[in-house]
């Protein structure tokens, strides 16, 4: 990600390049805005979820090249040249078949109020991407920051797990 | 109830209906809602904990760009809510740091905020009282005028004339001379924690015409933002349509602040207003959960058998409340499930203080006090050397014996006796192995030392309030649920499209159900407590038997045979045993027609539900952590529904405001500022994935008389054994009663100072 200053910030968002002009004018996006925002509110990407806003419940996780990371924490002229991938990006954009670990939540029923579930999604994938076999202290690890007030914790570690049984 | 028959659906674990949509972030909840000119609504807060507010200026907050109106208690509604109804929409007084002062509409959240800023108060500040004793002292200052010395009525009607105020039973002198053990009880459950969902509370509201109001919220219970707010506003013409809900746990049952709020600057500005609470105000001003004391004594024999209950329920509403005498209606009632004794004396008293509101919180009153009172029972029995698994196995309500109920009927039984599940729940915990007297711990490995304890929780809630729901089946051979049933986390809608699925006989993907809607659907009362099973569930059943027997009347006919003959399969109707006369629902019903059936439930609370939760925990009496090691949990549930959904109930005892009550939820007040202090979720401590118990649910499958399929609720009642459970656990452990919530490091090394050596 580059600090100097830049007029414009361009980055990919789910594999479609964005642009979109600093400043504080209508329709620019000011440098206090949250990666979070923009995808919300500027983009429409609602399926990331905004918990507490202030980086302490992981719902608003999101992959920032790869790194399970917290939108709400992240300014989004921060992101620029970096790829961030939403819940929204995982199913194949083609076919919309979903990801292994999507398909997996559904089959545990990984989820009760559904809020916490696409950061923990996010955070599983990038897990599963850089460790395909994780031992269940590992799970729970990766997940570790994110509060679930339902409790489905016992269902999302079977789904990880399960998902990355599938994978291998 | 035929145990043998094999069921398409019922009990089989299948996908939520909105699997999908949850896993791919398509589900939308109250805040990826944007209507078109919707203004954001924000609220100015009161940095004291009670004050008069002798100015206030808007004027520069009015003249801010983007802004839209400004509201306070000189030009807000008069709308109030409470009860009794004295809490105003806005008021000259506030009476907890937090309290809304004025609220701003503006076109985005940021501007709402920079007009906040702008907003000139002068507040003279008063006494402020913090808990029970501060605000019942001789010339505490009072709250509200209405309410002299901090009492608010314990009478309410909102259960009818007889609602439930105060337990009076029988003989209590008589039961105090029979007794051979009597002791004096004054233990709290004052922790106040915050049930605290992941999603804070939000509402969008929209006038569209002078008397009709639309909103939108993240709610438990749709209909709650129509009937319960109609009446406190004037009755305008209100359509509640829900979201999906975050999280909720009783607080978002419905949330009349945020809702006023709306509502009122959506009045004042002619356009849609979405009013969403930041964390912190999720924290500090929303829903907590009520303070409660029992201060009294009780009677018991030596054999364990209660005689005499006599006392004062303490209730600490934080600055109000409007459900507090609900929640003694039905706690009181729960104890009586819980506690079997024939003579009774507990009055409530209902106590406002200077810190944020009370609310609905899973648990509703009985979590309070039974965590207030069990102790005591638990130190009595223990003098005697009783097990307590045996003392909550038989004290627990029995078929054919009887309890007064929230509404003030006395009501029997005619559910079963759970000791089967106490027996199997105890199995599957190794109690026996485990159990080695009381203060004494299971096992000891140097300054490790582990303890069980356990806990008990009833509701007859199960057939609580009414339901009324219409199927409508559609020539292709599909159905509709009309119901206004919102999906809060508990999985409900998808259990009742099965239990409907499974009527009509077709796939689940036939049928569908109509999302919350007031305007679309007939009546249903909510998610409340665990009634979805079988209150809102016989409504749907019955709707959806009462759709298949007009079908049948129009196929008879044709197949030359009577209704009662036919029999429905994937949207074929043939004679039943035979494949030889069939006809399509389409060609029945006609593609331009379609059939619907309505159905009903009315309350009836002669089927209390049942858990029982053991724990073990091991505590390091070096550092004072106290480890939740393991949990089962023991229930009947007539016949499970849905498996996963079932066991995420129950695992639900973690969260929201329940079994780490015990250990370390907690809202902190600062008595010097009445300020809350942990309003953030790094100061409040929750549980993660890295603490997580062993967790085993005993769920055993008894038929009860409830609904064709012999199921009742039992999602909401896991919480409510926890607090106890844990603190007899850790008791035991450390060889020392602990009688206070919660149980930090601190509260533990002192114990175990104080204990001296420990053995």
């Amino acid at each position: 990600m580059s600090s100097k200053p830049t007029k414009w910030v361009s980055l990919t968002i789910n594999g479609d390049n964005r642009e979109f002009a600093i400043g504080g004018r209508a329709g620019e996006l000011p440098p206090s805005e949250t990666l979070a925002d923009t995808l919300r509110e500027r983009l429409g990407l609602t399926g990331t979820k905004v918990g507490c806003d202030r980086g302490s419940c992981c719902s608003c996780t999101v992959l920032i090249n790869g790194a399970p990371s917290l939108s709400c924490m992240t300014l989004t002229v921060e992101c620029d040249g970096a790829s961030v991938i939403t819940i929204e990006g995982l199913p194949d954009p083609l076919t919309g078949a979903l990801d292994p670990l999507q398909q997996a939540f559904i089959d545990h029923t990984a989820y009760q109020c559904g809020f916490c579930t696409p950061g923990m999604i996010m955070a599983a994938k990038a897990l599963l991407t850089a460790n395909p076999s994780p031992a269940e202290s590992e799970i729970k690890s990766a997940l570790g920051g994110h509060y679930c007030r339902c409790i489905s914790h016992y269902h999302v570690i079977d789904a990880v797990a399960d998902a990355a049984g599938r994978k291998s | 109830m035929e145990r043998t028959k094999e069921f398409r659906h019922i009990g089989k674990a299948t996908p939520r209906k909105e699997g999908r949509q949850i896993v791919t972030g398509a589900v939308k909840y109250i805040d990826d809602l944007t209507l078109p000119g919707m203004l954001y609504g924000k609220v100015l807060r009161s940095p004291h904990a009670h004050a008069l507010i002798n100015k206030i200026d808007t004027t520069k907050a009015e003249r801010a760009a983007g802004v839209k109106a400004v509201l306070t208690h000189e030009n807000a509604p008069d709308w109030k809510f409470g009860i009794p109804r004295v809490v105003a929409l806005l008021d000259k007084k506030v009476r907890y740091a937090g309290d809304a002062v004025a609220i701003v509409a503006a076109e985005s959240e940021e501007l709402a905020l920079a007009a906040l800023e702008l907003i000139e108060v002068e507040y003279e500040p008063l006494k402020a009282v913090y808990d029970i004793d501060e605000a019942t002292a001789e010339g505490a200052p009072d709250l509200y005028e209405e309410f002299p010395g901090n009492l608010l009525p314990t009478q309410s009607i909102a259960f009818g004339p007889n609602t439930l105020k105060e337990v009076v039973l029988g003989d209590v002198e008589r039961g105090f001379a029979e007794a051979d053990l009597i002791y004096e009880a004054n233990t709290s459950y004052d922790n106040i924690p915050n049930p605290l969902p992941i999603e804070p509370p939000g509402v969008i509201a929209r006038w569209d015409s002078p008397n009709e109001l639309t909103v939108w919220s993240a709610s438990q219970s749709v209909s709650w933002h129509r009937f319960m707010m109609m009446g406190k506003m004037g009755f305008p013409e209100i359509r509640s349509i829900g979201t999906q809900c975050g999280g909720s746990f009783g607080s978002k049952n419905h949330s009349p602040q945020p809702f006023f709020y709306a509502a009122a600057l959506a009045k004042a500005t002619g356009a849609p207003v979405k009013m969403l609470y930041s964390k912190e105000e999720h924290f500090g001003a929303f829903v907590l959960r009520l303070g409660s004391r029992f201060t009294g004594k009780i009677g018991l024999k030596r054999d364990g058998t209660v005689t005499a209950i006599e006392g004062e329920w303490l209730v600490d509403t934080g600055a109000f409340s409007d459900q507090a005498q609900t929640q003694i209606a039905v706690g009181l009632g729960e104890l009586q499930l819980v506690i079997r004794c024939q003579n009774w004396r507990v009055i409530p008293k209902v106590i406002c203080t200077n810190r944020a509101p009370s609310g609905i919180v899973r648990g509703f009153g009985g979590q309070e006090l039974e965590s207030s009172i069990l102790p005591v029972f638990m130190e009595a029995i223990s003098k005697e050397g009783l097990d307590p698994v045996d003392f909550l196995k038989n004290n627990f309500v029995k078929p054919g014996e009887g309890y007064l109920w929230r509404e003030g009927n006395w009501w029997v039984c005619r559910g079963q006796d759970y000791a089967k599940a106490v027996e199997e729940g105890a199995k599957a915990f190794g109690w026996d192995e485990k159990w080695k007297g009381w203060l004494t711990p299971s096992s000891t490995d140097g300054h490790k030392r582990r303890g069980i304890g356990v806990g008990v929780h009833g509701n007859a809630d199960v057939g609580e309030d009414e339901s009324e729901a219409y199927v409508r089946l559609t020539p292709d051979g599909g159905a509709v649920i009309h119901a206004n049933v919102a999906e809060s986390g508990m999985g409900q809608r998808s259990s009742l499209i099965k239990m409907v699925a499974e009527t009509l006989n077709l796939p689940l993907e036939k049928v569908t159900m109509t999302e919350p809607d007031t305007m679309v659907a007939p009546f249903e009362f909510g998610l409340t407590g665990s009634r979805g099973t079988w209150a809102v569930g016989t409504a749907v059943i019955t709707a959806a038997e009462d759709a298949l027997k007009k079908l049948h009347e129009l196929a008879a006919p044709r197949l030359g045979v009577k209704a009662e003959e036919l029999e429905s399969e994937n949207g074929i109707i043939r004679v039943k045993g035979s494949d030889a006369a069939q006809i399509s629902w389409r060609k029945v019903i006609g593609v331009f027609h379609t059939v619907t059936g309505h159905g009903f439930f009315e309350p009836d609370f002669s089927m209390p539900n049942f858990m029982m939760l053991f724990v073990e925990v091991e505590v390091d009496t070096g550092t004072g952590q106290v480890t939740l090691e393991r949990v089962v949990a023991a229930t009947d549930a007539g016949r499970i529904i849905d498996p996963p959904s079932l066991d995420g109930q129950i695992y639900g005892a973690l969260g929201a405001a329940g079994l780490d009550t015990a250990i370390f939820e907690e809202t902190v007040i600062d008595k010097r500022t009445g300020r809350n202090l942990n309003m953030n979720m790094i100061d409040y401590k929750w549980r993660t994935f890295e603490e997580l118990p062993v967790f085993d649910n005993v769920i055993l499958e008894n038929p009860l008389p409830s609904h064709r399929f012999g199921a009742i609720g039992i999602g909401e009642i896991s919480t409510s054994p926890g607090p106890a459970a844990v603190l007899m656990a850790v008791s035991n452990a450390i060889g020392t009663r602990l009688s206070s919530y919660p149980l930090a490091p601190e509260k533990i090394l002192a114990a175990v100072k104080s204990a001296g050596e420990v053995k």
